[in-house]
Order: structure tokens, then C-alpha cells, then sequence
């Protein structure tokens, strides 16, 4: 492939990136513009930049991939990412806004009062927002050794660098700036290939992707193995093979019988047309019939799977911080709520796309199931589908919006988790709350890095999906009472949110060691929110109404602070720490 | 004391004009600033009317969703269902869930304003 339009797409991102951050960093200059861009950001830009920040490399690469392997129940998860943001703006918005806090930490020691609880609440922003990056950087690695055939490593390295240098410039005022940019880049680098993807499918004759076999190779297939892998063969084939199979160096011919095959890595596989593909071991083989129905995936519990999904993804959004910390920025609660309506509407435009890929994937480029790298289908696919000079400018294109969604939220993520780490950790030791800052943007950016080296790669969009799972176990309870019930005391908040962070955090370590879980087991601790949420939030409660006489004093000024409209002449005493 | 007879001498009562100098009444605003009863009751119905306003919008999001998969899990007939060469469940997941859920957020942002207004006017307004 000639991947020199896709690297300057890419580069292009990052050059208008950091320009744009360079250029609004001027404007920036009190510490409040560095937090929350002094809170004077128009609601649909403000908008523009939540939804830039939100539509990551899960949402740009790994739905798309997730909707191709998986089919029908895969559509939870584009659907999933955009209902959250009902949730958000019908029980959390305005309140959130109109509590006057900067961060989730803030909210906590607003509420209840306690550094404790904040301590803790801070501990979990940092753990998820790590959670969150992870599958951003090794998004990067994956689509520039798709690209360019670089090291895994490079892409995550060199989105960590351009990351820290939009910080370091200037704070959020710029990252607000950049991410309404990255937002609208991203809707275009999505939208105009899906236009000629369908045009292309059309003069095709529109082949169904709703067939009664399981996908074929339209075309002699030439494929290049990258990593050691099993695949599982249904139909008997005959292909050419340059490398090792079963563990035999071959070059020529051979037969794979119904079973299980093994390849080795550097092999390259050529095979005829109209052959069935052989799909990964881990991966279910579907035909267009069973892939285009749900619960049909022929996985164990997949009804539990699929509700579970959901709890996660619906709350999971609430209690995301780096999504909470831009209500913030809107100047007040009504214009918080107008925030999160805009965000439902642009969210909504982009996630129409990741079906048209997954579907025309399956059709133009089926060998992506047999290696199982379908997080690429999105790269890949204009030039499979479209090709020529037009496929590799709308590569470009994709490969720029690509750029664009793991620069957006792995920015968001840093200053989120730098802003905790500064406030509560570094700031004790640095005085000058600026350089403070910019040293905790260098730890956060630094430590996903690293473990980005070892741990192993999962689908990108199942691998947000467990921080959506903490997020909704931990802070998603905490809010909801909070905002909403005067009776949750601190010691049920800590107890409840060190219950779900646990809960959540164990349950995901167990279902990552160990992928093969089956039954039961392997449901529950793979979509740990369903039951861990619930059990966090009865915790509060029943700690809460344990602890009664520890109720929040004054909390009935909080309430009204939290409820009643700015333009109401009451006394709304109290300030997050620290600000204002 | 005095003589039935004799009668009393004409007298004029009245009490306070309270039509013209009424005692002003306190704002509710500063009933919800000494937090007192009154002033707890009216901000407990606005949390009342928010909250079931917001969980309202979610169920009415939400209960729909989980009904898709039961819906299309255990009624095979549905599964057959197609909106011209798509299938229903693409139709519906695909594509008109998002302004389903635009929709619906509209109409909460637009009576969550009531609510506040009408707060607004009942604190303010005496």
C-alpha cells in the first residue's frame, strides 16, 4: 500500500494540533483558564469539544471492528456510548454544573465534606482515566503499523509526546479549542468515506451481507501474518502458503482438513477465490444470516452479556472524569443541560457510520476475521472497497480522523488525571500551581505508556468498555445519591465506592488474566458492572442510613445549591476548595 | 356600668388599614435561606418534579432498549421483519435510535426549563 498520503494525514493532525494549542495558548493566563477554560466557552462548541473528546479510538476504529466480528450485538456498544449522555443530562448535568466543583474530587468534598471521600475519588479518576488511555495508545500503535508498518510501540510514544506538548501550551483553554476541531475532523474523516464506500458497494451490485455461509474471499487473497495465531477451518481449503503451518516450514501448496490450524508468524497466506474464511479461534464464525440477527453469536449467556454491556455503558458515561470535568466549563446549569443535548446529537451523527463499515467489511476485507485484526477494518477498507487514488486519499482521510481520536481523548484523559494528581499529590510538594500541573501532565501521560508496553491488546472498544465498567461501579452511584438523596453520609460514599472500585477492578484483572473463563464465571467477571453496580449503590445507602448522625452538616444549603436555577436570589455559600 | 338607658356614645372601630400598609411578606427565597419549613417545601417539590422528570426521560429511553433484545430474542417472527433490504433490528439500532434519544433529550431539556421557571416565578414572584 502507498502510505505516504496516510502519513501525512496523520501528520497533519498533529501539526494542526499543536498549532492550534500554541495559538490559543496566548490566551490563556490565569490558572483558571489552564483548568476549566475560565467557563466561557459557547454551549455547541463546548459541545463540539465533549463529543471530540469522547469519540475515541474505540468509538473510530474498534466499533467498526466490534459491529464486523460480532454483528448484531455489537450495535450495544456505539448505541451504549450515546444513550449515556441521556442519563448524563437527565439526572446529572445541570446539578453537577450548578455544584460549582472543577473535578469529580471536588464534587465529593462539595457534597459530603470529607477529604477522605476525595482521596478515594481521586485514586479511581486516576485509575480510570489510566484505564481509558491504555486502549488509546495501543489504538495509535495498531493503526500506524497498519499505515506505515512501524513498531507497535511508536504510535503510542509519539501520541504521549504530542499530548504532553497541548498541555504543557496551554491548559484546557486550548485542549477546548483543539478537541471542537478534533470533533468535526472526526465526523468528516467518518462520514465522506462512508459516502463513496456505499457508492462503491452499488456498482458492485450490492452484494448482501446477510448470507446464508459464513463470509468468503471475493478475490485471490494475499495475507501477511503479523503475530503467531490459530485459526479454526470449516470447509476443507487448499491455499499457498510462504512460512510455517502446524508448525512446518511450508512453501507451496497445502490442504488444511476441518479443525484447527496453527501459523506462525512472518507466514504469509495466499487463497483462492471464493474460499471460505477461515476465522481467529477466538473469533465466532457467523454467517450473514446469524451475524445480521441478535443473540445469535452462539457465545454463552449472550442476554446477560448484552445487559450487562448496557448498565455499563448507560451509567458508565456519568462517571466518567474527563467527560464530567467540561460541565464545568458551561456558565451555568441550564446551559450544562443545552451542553449535553448538543453532545447527544453529535455522538448520534457519528456512531451512524462504524455499521456501514462493520457490514461492507465482511464483504471487501473478510480476511481482517482471520486475523482477527478487524479494530483496522476502518483503515483498511477504502482501499479494499474503493481503491485507486480515491481510496488512498480517503485512507488519508480516515487515518487523520484516527490521528485525531486518540490525540482528542488521550489530551482529555491527561488533563483530567493530571488536574487530580496536581491538586492533591504534586501540589503539595510544588508551589506554583502551573508548574505543578505540568509536572502531574507528565506523570499521567507516562505511566499508560509503560504499561502500554506489557499488557496484552484487547479489541479497543472492549477495552473502554472496562473503565465505562469502574466508572459505572464507583462514581455513577456516588452521583445519583448524591445529587439526589440529602441522606448519603461519607462514610456510605467511601464504603460504597471502595466496594465497586474493587469489585469492578478485580473482576476485570480476573477476565483479562485469564480469557478463557467459560459459564457463568467467565460472564459475570467479563461485564462485572451489572452486579457491581447495584451492590455499590446499596452499600451507600445502607452504610448511609447506618451512619445517619455522620449526614453532611448544612446539607440542605448544598441541595439548594445543587437544584435551584442560577437566576433564583439565594445564597449559595459554598465553593469548591481551593478556587474562587 | 353605664345605665341601660343612657345609650353608649357612638364609637368608630376600626382596625388597621390592611389593604394599604400590608406587612410585607417574607420572600420565600429567604424562607429557603433560613432553611425553614416553608422554605424546605418548596425546594423538596422541585427536587421532587426534577427527579421524577429525569427518571422519567431514562425510562423512557431505557425500557424500550431492553425490551429489543428479549423482543427479538424469544419472537423468532420479528427477526424476519425487514424495513425494504434491511433487517428491523438495523433499522432500529442502527439508525433511529440517535434522533430517538435527540428527540427525547429535547423534550427534557425543554420541561426541565419549566420546572425551573415555574420555581422561579413562585419564589420571586410575591
Amino acid at each position: 500500500m502507498n502510505s505516504t498520503l496516510a502519513a501525512v494525514g496523520m501528520a497533519l493532525t498533529v501539526l494542526v494540533t499543536i498549532g492550534l494549542a500554541a495559538y490559543s495558548s496566548r490566551l490563556a493566563r490565569t490558572t483558571g483558564d489552564f483548568y476549566v477554560a475560565s467557563r466561557s466557552v459557547p454551549a455547541w462548541w463546548n459541545a463540539s469539544a465533549i463529543s471530540g473528546e469522547y469519540l475515541s479510538a474505540a468509538s473510530f476504529l474498534g466499533v467498526a471492528g466490534l459491529i464486523m466480528a460480532g454483528g448484531a450485538d455489537a450495535v450495544w456498544f456505539p448505541v451504549g456510548y450515546a444513550v449515556g449522555y441521556v442519563l448524563l443530562l437527565a439526572l446529572v448535568a445541570a446539578p453537577l454544573r450548578r455544584s460549582g466543583a472543577y473535578t469529580l474530587p471536588d464534587f465529593c468534598e462539595a457534597r459530603l465534606r470529607s477529604s477522605k471521600v476525595r482521596l478515594i475519588a481521586s485514586a479511581l479518576v486516576v485509575l480510570i482515566g489510566w484505564l481509558y488511555v491504555l486502549p488509546q495508545l495501543q489504538g495509535a500503535g495498531l493503526a500506524l503499523q497498519i499505515l506505515l508498518d512501524t513498531p507497535t510501540w511508536v504510535g503510542g510514544l509519539l501520541v504521549s509526546i504530542t499530548v504532553l506538548v497541548v498541555i504543557v501550551g496551554g491548559g484546557m483553554r486550548s485542549v477546548t479549542l483543539v478537541q471542537g476541531f478534533q470533533y468535526w475532523l472526526k465526523v468528516v474523516a467518518i462520514m465522506v468515506p462512508v459516502l463513496f464506500l456505499l457508492a462503491a458497494w452499488r456498482a458492485d451490485a450490492s452484494p448482501s451481507a446477510l448470507t446464508e455461509a459464513p463470509p468468503v474471499f471475493d478475490d485471490r487473497t494475499t495475507v501477511r501474518i503479523e503475530n503467531p495465531i490459530t485459526v479454526k477451518v470449516s470447509d476443507p481449503i487448499t491455499l499457498e502458503v510462504e512460512g510455517a503451518v502446524d508448525a512446518v516450514a511450508v512453501d507451496g501448496p497445502v490442504t488444511w482438513q476441518i479443525g484447527e490450524h496453527t501459523v506462525a508468524a512472518g507466514s504469509t497466506l495466499i487463497f483462492p477465490q471464493g474460499a471460505t474464511v477461515p476465522h481467529l479461534s477466538s473469533v465466532p464464525q457467523l454467517t450473514g444470516v446469524e451475524w445480521g440477527q441478535p443473540l445469535q453469536s452462539g457465545q454463552e449467556h449472550t442476554l446477560y452479556r448484552t445487559f450487562a454491556l448496557m448498565f455499563a455503558l448507560f451509567l458508565g458515561t456519568m462517571g466518567l472524569p474527563h467527560v464530567l470535568v467540561r460541565f464545568y466549563t458551561n456558565p451555568d446549569g441550564r446551559a450544562a443541560r443545552r451542553t449535553a443535548l448538543v453532545v447527544i446529537g453529535l455522538v448520534g451523527l457519528f456512531y451512524l457510520a462504524p455499521s456501514v463499515y462493520g457490514m461492507l467489511g465482511r464483504l471487501y476485507s473478510p480476511e481482517l476475521l482471520l486475523t482477527g485484526r478487524t479494530d483496522a477494518v476502518v483503515l483498511l477498507l477504502p482501499q479494499a472497497a474503493v481503491g485507486g487514488v480515491a481510496g488512498q486519499w480517503l485512507t488519508a482521510l480516515v487515518a487523520a480522523g484516527a490521528a485525531a481520536a486518540f490525540l482528542a481523548t488521550a489530551t482529555g484523559l491527561t488533563v483530567t488525571v493530571a488536574g487530580v494528581l496536581s491538586q492533591d499529590i504534586v501540589s503539595k510538594r510544588v508551589r506554583n500551581p502551573i508548574v505543578s500541573f505540568r509536572v502531574a501532565a507528565a506523570a499521567a501521560v507516562v505511566v499508560p505508556l509503560l504499561l502500554g508496553l506489557v499488557a496484552e491488546s484487547l479489541p479497543l472498544a472492549r477495552a473502554v468498555s472496562l473503565a465505562f465498567a469502574v466508572a459505572a461501579a464507583t462514581f455513577s452511584p456516588l452521583l445519583l445519591l448524591g445529587i439526589w438523596w440529602p441522606k448519603l453520609t461519607d462514610v456510605g460514599a467511601a464504603a460504597g465506592l471502595l466496594l465497586g472500585g474493587v469489585m469492578a477492578t478485580v473482576a476485570i484483572g480476573i477476565s483479562t488474566l485469564i480469557p478463557d473463563l467459560t459459564g457463568w464465571p467467565g460472564a459475570l467477571l467479563s461485564q462485572p458492572a451489572a452486579w457491581a453496580m447495584p451492590a455499590a449503590l446499596f452499600t451507600m445507602v445502607v452504610v448511609s442510613l447506618r451512619t445517619a448522625h455522620r449526614i453532611t452538616p448544612g446539607v440542605d444549603r448544598i441541595m439548594i445549591r445543587l437544584h435551584t436555577p442560577e437566576a433564583v436570589g439565594v445564597q449559595r455559600t459554598w465553593t469548591a476548595r481551593g478556587l474562587r | 356600668m353605664t345605665k341601660p338607658e343612657q345609650r353608649p356614645k357612638r364609637v368608630v372601630i376600626t382596625g388597621p388599614r390592611r389593604d394599604v400598609r400590608r406587612r410585607p411578606s417574607r420572600p420565600v427565597t429567604d424562607e429557603i435561606d433560613d432553611q425553614t419549613r416553608v422554605g424546605q417545601v418548596y425546594l423538596r417539590s422541585l427536587i421532587r418534579a426534577q427527579l421524577l422528570l429525569g427518571l422519567s426521560t431514562v425510562a423512557l429511553v431505557v425500557v424500550p432498549l431492553i425490551a429489543m433484545p428479549l423482543l427479538f430474542g424469544f419472537v423468532p417472527r420479528v427477526r424476519e421483519l425487514q424495513v425494504g433490504p434491511m433487517p428491523l433490528w438495523w433499522v432500529l439500532l442502527g439508525i433511529l435510535v440517535y434522533p430517538a434519544i435527540l428527540g427525547v433529550g429535547w423534550w427534557y431539556v425543554r420541561q426541565a426549563d419549566r420546572n425551573e421557571a415555574q420555581f422561579t416565578d413562585l419564589v420571586e414572584g410575591r
